[in-house]
Order: C-alpha cells, then sequence, then structure tokens
C-alpha cells in the first residue's frame, strides 16, 4: 500500500549507490571469494595456504576430511542445538518483556527501549568476563548451562527490539473486538496478538539464531573443553591449527546451512503469515 | 418488558462527568440511535454497554438482569467498531466464523452459518480474501456479518459508516436498514450525523455534554424539538428570541423586539412575560414578492441578502426590518423557472401560525 515514488534518474542512482557498492565489492564480496578458493587448495608446508601453480594444485581434501571425520557433524550439530536453544529461551524471555514496553504509556516506551540496548554502551567481553565471576562461585561455569546463558545474555536484546517494535504497532482496537465478541485472555492471546507477532518472533529469531552459530567468544570463555562450537573450529583451523582450507571449507559448509535454514524460513513465513505483513 | 435498561446512569474522568444521569429504555427490535456531537458521552454509554467501561452510578440492565460485573466477552451483545477491528491474519469467512467459535458451535453449524451470513452481506465470492484486500465498503459488511452471525440480542455499531465516502454512506444506509429489518436484532447505533440518525432510527436520544436532551422518534424530534439545542442540532432552524404576549388555550402571542408581534400556537399554558425562542424551520416559510399577496397573519417585510441556488431548492438569507436575518427553503417546482427572487429583492416572508415551535428557555 506504499505510495507510489518517483524514480530517481539513472545518474542519480549511480551516484548515491556506487560508493556502498565498490565497499561492498571490496571488502565484503572478494574476501568471501577468497575464503570459497581457500578452501580447494592445499596447506602450505608452515600452514596457510600452498603456492599454487596450476589448476591441477586445487583439491578437494578440506571436504574429505570433514566428511572423514564425525566430531565435525558432532559439533555442527552441538552448535544447531545451542543455536536453536537459545533461540528458544530469548523468545519466552523477551516476548513478555517486549509486551509490557509496547503496553507501556508513550512516554515512558522510549526509555524503556533505551534500558534494553544499554548493555551495549559497555564492552561485550568484559560483560562476558563478568558472567565468570558470578557463575564461578556457584560451580556453573565451563558447562553447557553458562555457554546458553551467556549466549542468552548476549543476544536478548536482538529478541525484545523486533518484538517490540512488531507488537507496539498492533491496535488495541483488535483485542476489544476479540473480547466483544466473546474470547477470554488466554484465547486473545493465542488466536490474536500471537500470530500477528509471528513476523516479529521471525525477524529476532533470525538476529539471535544465526550470530549464535559463529560465535567462538563465549564457548571459549565460559565454556569447558567438550562445548567448543562451528566458530571455535573455525577460529581455531586459521589461527591455532593454520590449516587455512580445512577452516574455509567449515565456513562455506556454515555459510550454505545458514542460507538454507534462512531460506526455508522465508518460505514457511511466506506461506504461513498471510495478512500480517498489514500490521508490520 | 425493555431489553435494554439504561437507570440513571453517571459516568466520571477524573472531574469530568462524561456521561450524567442518564435513563433510556430500548425495546426488542427497535433501531435506536444516540445522537450528539464529538464529547457528548455516547461512545462512553456504548462501552458501558459493551463492557469496556462500568458506570459509577446507575446500572444498565439486559432482560431486566444487571450487567454489572460482567465482562465484555460474557454479555450476548456485539460491537461494529468505527474502524471496522478485522482480524488482519484471518480470511473474511475466518472472521466472520471467529464469534461462532468463541460460542463453541460445531464444524457443520460454523460453516452454514458462516456462508448464510456471507450471502446476508452480499460477500459470497470474497470468502477467502483477507481484510487487507477489501474495499471500505466490504469491510464494513463484514464487520457487520461478524458482529450478526451469531444472533446477539443487542448489536451496539460505533460510528460505522463515519470512514465511507458520502455516496458509499447513503447506500449503505440504506442496506443497514434492510439488513435490521430483515435479522430483527436490536440496533444501538451511535453516530454525530443527524442526517444519519433522522434516516436510519426508530427513535433517537439526543445528548449534550453527557445528558440526554431529547429521546423521541426522528420526526418529532425535528418538529417539535425539546430545546433550543436539540431545535439547532438536527436540520436547519431560524430562532428568535420573543417575549410571550397571550396566551389562550392553544393560541400564543408572541413579540419578537424590533421586529413585531408573531402568531403561534402551543397547547401548553404558558405566563405572559414569559422569555424564550420561537424555532421556524426554513422549509415552512414563503418568500413572496411585494405583488403577490398571501393570507398568512406572519407577513414580515425584507430584503434578499443571499441566495443559494441547490438545484431543487433555493436558499434566501432574508433580512428583517429588525436586521435579524433568516432562511427559508423554497422548492423551484414551477416549472420553467430557476428560483423566485434575485439579491436585492424586497420581499414579504410569512410563515402559517402553527409553523413554529416555542421552546422555553
Amino acid at each position: 500500500m506504499s505510495a507510489p515514488r518517483t524514480r530517481p534518474s539513472g545518474l542519480t542512482e549511480w551516484v548515491v549507490t556506487l560508493p556502498p557498492t565498490i565497499f561492498l565489492l571490496a571488502f565484503f564480496l572478494a574476501p568471501a571469494l577468497i575464503v570459497v578458493a581457500a578452501g580447494f587448495r592445499e596447506t602450505g608446508e608452515f600452514g596457510g595456504l600452498a603456492p599454487i601453480d596450476s589448476f591441477a594444485a586445487l583439491t578437494l581434501d578440506a571436504y574429505r576430511f570433514l566428511g572423514g571425520d564425525v566430531i565435525y557433524l558432532e559439533i555442527f550439530a552441538r552448535s544447531f542445538l545451542v543455536a536453536a536453544l537459545t533461540t528458544l529461551i530469548c523468545i519466552v524471555l523477551a516476548y513478555p518483556l517486549a509486551w509490557l514496553i509496547a503496553r507501556s504509556p508513550k512516554s515512558r516506551r522510549d526509555f524503556l527501549v533505551l534500558l534494553v540496548i544499554l548493555p551495549f554502551a559497555s564492552n561485550f567481553l568484559v560483560r562476558i568476563y563478568a558472567w565468570i565471576m558470578l557463575l564461578g562461585p556457584a560451580n556453573l561455569l565451563y558447562t553447557p548451562f553458562a555457554v546458553i546463558v551467556g549466549m542468552v545474555y548476549a543476544h536478548l536484546p536482538f529478541m525484545v527490539l523486533p518484538l517490540y517494535t512488531n507488537l507496539e504497532k498492533h491496535d488495541p482496537a483488535l483485542l476489544e473486538a476479540a473480547q466483544d465478541l466473546g474470547a477470554n485472555a488466554w484465547t486473545r492471546f493465542w488466536r490474536v496478538t500471537f500470530p500477528l507477532s509471528l513476523p516479529g518472533i521471525f525477524s529476532g529469531s533470525a538476529l539471535v539464531f544465526i550470530p549464535v552459530l559463529g560465535m567462538f567468544a563465549v564457548p571459549e570463555l565460559l565454556g569447558g573443553t567438550g562445548d567448543i562450537l562451528i566458530g571455535n573450529l573455525i577460529k581455531e583451523q586459521f589461527l591455532e591449527n593454520r590449516d587455512w582450507p580445512l577452516g574455509s571449507a567449515l565456513s562455506i559448509m556454515l555459510t550454505i546451512l545458514v542460507l538454507a535454514l534462512a531460506g526455508l524460513t522465508a518460505w514457511a513465513s511466506k506461506r504461513g503469515l498471510h495478512g500480517t505483513e498489514a500490521v508490520t | 418488558m425493555a431489553l435494554l435498561e439504561i437507570r440513571n446512569v453517571t459516568r466520571r474522568f477524573g472531574t469530568l462527568e462524561a456521561v450524567k444521569d442518564v435513563s433510556i429504555a430500548i425495546e426488542p427490535g427497535e433501531f435506536f440511535t444516540l445522537l450528539g456531537p464529538s464529547g457528548c458521552g455516547k461512545t462512553t454509554i456504548l462501552r458501558m454497554i459493551a463492557g469496556f467501561d462500568e458506570p459509577d452510578e446507575g446500572e444498565i440492565l439486559l432482560d431486566g438482569k444487571s450487567l454489572a460485573g460482567v465482562p465484555p466477552e460474557r454479555r450476548p451483545l456485539h460491537t461494529v467498531f468505527q474502524s471496522y477491528a478485522l482480524f488482519p491474519h484471518m480470511t473474511v469467512a475466518g472472521n466472520i466464523a471467529f464469534p461462532l467459535e468463541m460460542a463453541g458451535r460445531s464444524h457443520d453449524e460454523i460453516r452454514q452459518r458462516v456462508s448464510e451470513t456471507l450471502a446476508l452481506v452480499h460477500l459470497e465470492e470474497k470468502a477467502d480474501s483477507f481484510p487487507h484486500e477489501l474495499s471500505g465498503g466490504q469491510k464494513q459488511r463484514v464487520a457487520l456479518a461478524r458482529g450478526l452471525v451469531n444472533k446477539p440480542r443487542l448489536l451496539l455499531l460505533d460510528e460505522p459508516l463515519g470512514a465511507l465516502d458520502a455516496k458509499l454512506r447513503v447506500e449503505m444506509q440504506i442496506e443497514l436498514i434492510a439488513l435490521q429489518r430483515e435479522v430483527g436484532i436490536t440496533f444501538i447505533f451511535v453516530t454525530h450525523s443527524q442526517q444519519e440518525a433522522l434516516a436510519l432510527s426508530h427513535r433517537i436520544a439526543v445528548m449534550k455534554d453527557g445528558r440526554v436532551e431529547q429521546c423521541d422518534e426522528p420526526d418529532q424530534l425535528y418538529t417539535q424539538p425539546a430545546n433550543r439545542f436539540v431545535a439547532d442540532f438536527i436540520g436547519k432552524i431560524n430562532l428568535l428570541d420573543v417575549e410571550v404576549k397571550s396566551s389562550s388555550k392553544v393560541l400564543l402571542g408572541l413579540h419578537a423586539a424590533g421586529l413585531g408581534d408573531i402568531a403561534a400556537t402551543d397547547p401548553r399554558p404558558i405566563a405572559v412575560g414569559e422569555r424564550g425562542v420561537f424555532a421556524l424551520r426554513p422549509e415552512l416559510i414563503r418568500v413572496f414578492g411585494h405583488r403577490e399577496s398571501a393570507d398568512l397573519k406572519n407577513r414580515f417585510e425584507g430584503v434578499v441578502r443571499e441566495l443559494l441556488y441547490l438545484g431543487d431548492v433555493t436558499l434566501y438569507k432574508v433580512e428583517l426590518a429588525n436586521g435579524r436575518v433568516i432562511e427559508a427553503l423554497m422548492p423551484n417546482a414551477a416549472p420553467g423557472r430557476a428560483k423566485f427572487h434575485e439579491v436585492g429583492d424586497a420581499v414579504t416572508v410569512c410563515w402559517r401560525h402553527d409553523a413554529g415551535v416555542y421552546l422555553r428557555s
């Protein structure tokens, strides 16, 4: 229902879009391609990448290696489990909070949103170190539990904000109408508020799930040796093991899985969310 | 027994009294309208009937039983909201099925009632559309269907035609009357449009500042307004300040300062010397040229200052000897004549002695 816009002229369009295009080509697409290429090369004598003299030097060794050891599958599975669990806990914790902010008087809402994003004002690592001090005395440090706590803590605002943005736009008349037509509070929530908030839940979930998959700082600082995730694995290949092809192959696998998941979600929400666009 | 009885209801918001000691009884099958300017308390009354608000004093009874403390979802009445409040994530059929599902009806019954109601509002082919795919008039009809489908004891309508354009509004008015007659459900309609109220209602309560000024049938409100506010709010009217000169049985002699004596009728015993207002509808005034004669008691000289040609009728603004301008509406029914007088013409305005109403202040 957006009003028709006048299209900018060709030249304006070029001038405006050129700087970000150059930036993205140079600093996003090129490195990404280098990573893709690195996945098909051999490890150098002292780590990193072996010098390349012909196409014959390209190899699928890194991927063969990945497929050859079940430990990688395990780590991928564990990472997805941690990401899914973190996302679920974030939804459960963020929903009432976002709902309360959206229902509070207009004059207070901005302040409450500010409180939600206030933790970003201090350094992320410092805040994770603070958890070490909190969990240590309780003997919970270096456990899967500590990893989940840290993940949820770090990503909660990314769930609260899109949910709040969605819930704040709900027309209160819809709930009155539902009540008027015979729905009690429970039914009003599940039949009106919840389905209309699905777009908010989806965008919040994407903002939590994907970063958690690649996160290495939290498991490294709060998790035990058995709690490493894909992020740690990739970082290890590049920095400690100096096995760049394997690190690249892992990165590519992760990217493909995330893209597949995002595509699936987009497809599912397009089918299942008909009509909810009207409120978001 | 009245279907719904509002008994001495008062509602305060802080220091503001939004509804002041209102009593109304609504009969089964009635099309009842609460009419008044914005802020007169009509919507507050509707919300108290629906259960979204509770009276501070007095009570509301449905079938003789008090509704106090009964939440909106347990009241056997539905509301059509001004904004329609259709559920955007449900189809038209889904919206209409909602109250039936809440009432725990069976699948078969729901399917049948939804299709019956869709037919009632002529939207059979839109059953699977979503609200954002509908026009304003269609949304309106879905909202009506959703309110009617579970056959409530009462349907409350909160300015439901306010968001429609003028032409569509008239069409919907006609549909609404037919619909109410067909389903036989009692309607309580809230509007600020006197035209809408007159066209639709069996009875109208005219409200001002939280009070009911007059509650009557449309033609009674129009011809026998109870006071200056009602006279002025409903239709066009001329109001002249007058003093009572004589009163005998039904004849009333009035005097308007600077103008002269006015002959009127009023069955009430009225004291000589009382001051009030004489209210006269523009369409009951005749405007004649000086050469034309009229055998009417109330005749006053004047000059046409402005006229508004409306095709079927012309509105003349005539300045009288005392400087007062009165409005007269004359049908342009004579063949071949566009209008009868021009600006600047000296004319005589006259009216029958029973044309106007004397209002005590």
